[in-house]
């Protein structure tokens, strides 16, 4: 079925009615989340008794705004401070790697090329448990052999980051290695002819033509680092990411500052995908 | 010059290797040499197949395992089932801005963590929500109605989080299909549904087995949803790795129990590659 092929009309109505459906189902919980942000209630959920602003900037109890509530506060600077640090790591090496198969061959390329693929089928919570328990091994060895305790190896932010990058390093890996398999090579090839050393080839005609997968890696590892859950969940310390932080709220019950911080999320998200769009429409 | 690139090339390497072998392959190593050793005293341990053994052995174990491997294969299907004519539309009928709007819409809900997917889903589904509240005053039903806390709401939530996973190749493979092939195989006789058998399907197969094989990935590993959507009888097999973890403190038996879900997991993934005819390089790079 396609358009220049005749369809009856009850069929095409049929269908345009499934995929409309489709639709308001997708946007149904989001909607749904975002309303009951505004109820002036202790309870998001039916019956509506007004509209307020108080779950964002109420300052007393019980209605305590998302701007006044310290310990949110602290876990969204937590996941920002994590989520930096992921994308930075995964697109620095998603870029290398992007390189290294790109121009390389080499034995044992296919082996490793897999390899870099498998943190995309192993569950999240395995790669969690297996870094939590290796780096535990390490921890007692150092404390065994050296006497040290080592902080970095026990559960906390720093296995947060390296626990998260293991995974969307593969993913931005894809990402940049997609557009420099597009690249034309005989544009290096002139800047070298030219007199360029290689270095200076790659950086000033290589690296702009990456820069738009870079910044689209940069963004999506950013976000999926801000709503990982599964993998940080297993190694998180006392400090806790936003989406941990939340889900110990859910557990004890919500009230619609829950909906506010969602909705909060949801613009930001919002916000940073149509940069990304913008920014690619341009290059 | 070769010395210059023998160099860039170790350079390149390494970030690689570090990653591969710190992250990846060595603890895993690490989590199956845990999951072989047993606790034989105090600070005493054997080597032995005593966790698989446990977990064997101890029905509710096994049983969590088989069915949460069952529900992520029939959620995987819903998934498929529901994303393919959504696909379908968006890559063959719509056209121009319509379609990229489209396709946006279907990846908005997903900007958003999963926390916020599942907590919305509460909100509509629990006994004070908003469906209960609607069938209600609609007098379709005279008190509240609890539709939180069951298998039929975890597969809701599952199929709903993974939407975009399915979404996302289904409609790019369906793309590379050119329009004169479905008009030839229309013209050469064939009526909509052998069209969508021997033409359509054929050619969306790789982005079947990939969405396919990333829903069932995350269905199977995802903690999120079973524990909020989920009631009391409804126990999903990550749930028991953490408990075995943070709860029990239970590393040896919590390792065995990643191994089986890894080993489960890699032999699905392996058997539908195999099964199609695709491998991990196509399929996923």
């Amino acid at each position: 079925m396609i358009p220049s092929i005749p369809q009856s009309r009850l069929i095409r109505a049929a269908y345009i009615a499934y995929v409309a459906a489709f639709f308001a189902w997708l946007a149904l919980p989001l909607a749904v989340v975002a309303v009951f942000a505004f109820n002036d209630s202790q309870f998001p959920s039916l019956p509506w008794k007004g509209f307020t602003w108080a779950w964002f900037f109420g300052s007393e109890r019980p209605m305590i705004g998302v701007f006044h509530e310290r310990a949110i506060l602290r876990a969204i600077g937590t996941s920002v401070f994590v989520g930096a640090c992921v994308a930075a790591l995964s697109v620095a090496v998603g870029t290398t790697n992007a390189f290294l198969f790109n121009r390389y061959r080499f034995r044992l390329r296919g082996l490793l090329y897999v390899l870099m693929l498998l943190p995309l089928v192993i569950p999240g919570i395995v790669l969690g448990i297996s870094i939590l328990v290796f780096s535990s091994t390490l921890a007692n060895a150092a404390w065994d052999g050296l006497g040290r305790d080592i902080q970095a190896l026990r559960p906390g932010l720093v296995l947060v980051i390296l626990g998260q990058f293991s995974f969307i390093a593969t993913i931005a890996t894809l990402v940049i290695s997609a557009r420099l398999q597009k690249f034309d090579r005989s544009l290096e090839e002139a800047a070298l002819n030219l007199g360029a050393t290689p270095l200076t080839a790659v950086r000033t005609i290589t690296l702009p033509y990456l820069a738009p997968a870079m910044i689209g890696a940069l963004v999506v590892a950013f976000l999926m680092s801000f709503e990982n859950f599964n993998t940080t969940l297993m190694l998180v310390g006392s400090d806790a990411p936003l989406t941990i932080a939340m889900f110990d709220r859910l557990k004890e019950g919500s009230t619609p500052l829950l909906n506010a911080v969602s909705l909060l999320l949801m613009l930001g998200s919002s916000l940073l995908a149509l940069v990304v769009i913008a920014f690619q429409r341009r290059a | 010059m070769r010395a210059q690139a023998r160099l860039g090339f170790v350079l390149l390497i390494t970030p690689l290797l570090l990653w591969l072998a710190l992250l990846i392959v060595i603890p895993h190593i690490d989590l199956a040499l845990l999951s072989l050793r047993e606790r034989v005293g105090v600070g005493k341990y054997a080597t032995s197949l005593a966790n698989y053994g446990t977990f064997f052995g101890e029905p509710l174990y096994l049983w969590t395992f088989l069915r949460t491997a069952v529900m992520s294969v029939l959620a995987t299907l819903i998934t498929l089932v529901i994303a393919f004519p959504v696909s379908y539309y968006i890559a063959k009928m719509a056209r121009g801005r319509s379609q990229s709007v489209l396709f946006l819409l279907c990846l908005v809900p997903f900007w958003v963590s999963e926390l916020v997917r599942t907590f919305g889903w509460m909100i509509l589904l629990r006994e004070t929500g908003l469906i209960s509240s609607l069938l209600q005053w609609a007098g379709l039903v005279s008190g509240p109605v609890e539709m939180l806390y069951n298998d039929a709401a975890i597969m809701l939530g599952l199929v709903y989080t993974s939407m975009l996973f399915m979404v996302v190749p289904l409609v790019t493979t369906l793309q590379s299909l050119d329009d004169a092939v479905i008009e030839a195989g229309y013209d050469l006789g064939g009526s909509g549904l052998s069209v969508l058998r021997e033409i359509v399907i054929p050619h969306a197969m790789p982005g079947i087995v990939s969405g396919s094989i990333v829903v069932f990935m995350l269905s199977l590993g995802n903690y999120l949803t079973p524990t909020m959507l989920g009631g009391k009888d409804s126990l999903w097999f990550t749930e028991l790795i953490y408990s075995q973890f943070i709860v029990r403190f239970n590393w040896e038996l919590g390792a065995a129990f990643g191994f089986m879900l890894l080993i489960l997991s890699s032999l699905i993934v392996w058997a539908v590659l195999r099964l199609t005819g695709q491998t991990l390089e196509r399929t996923m790079g």
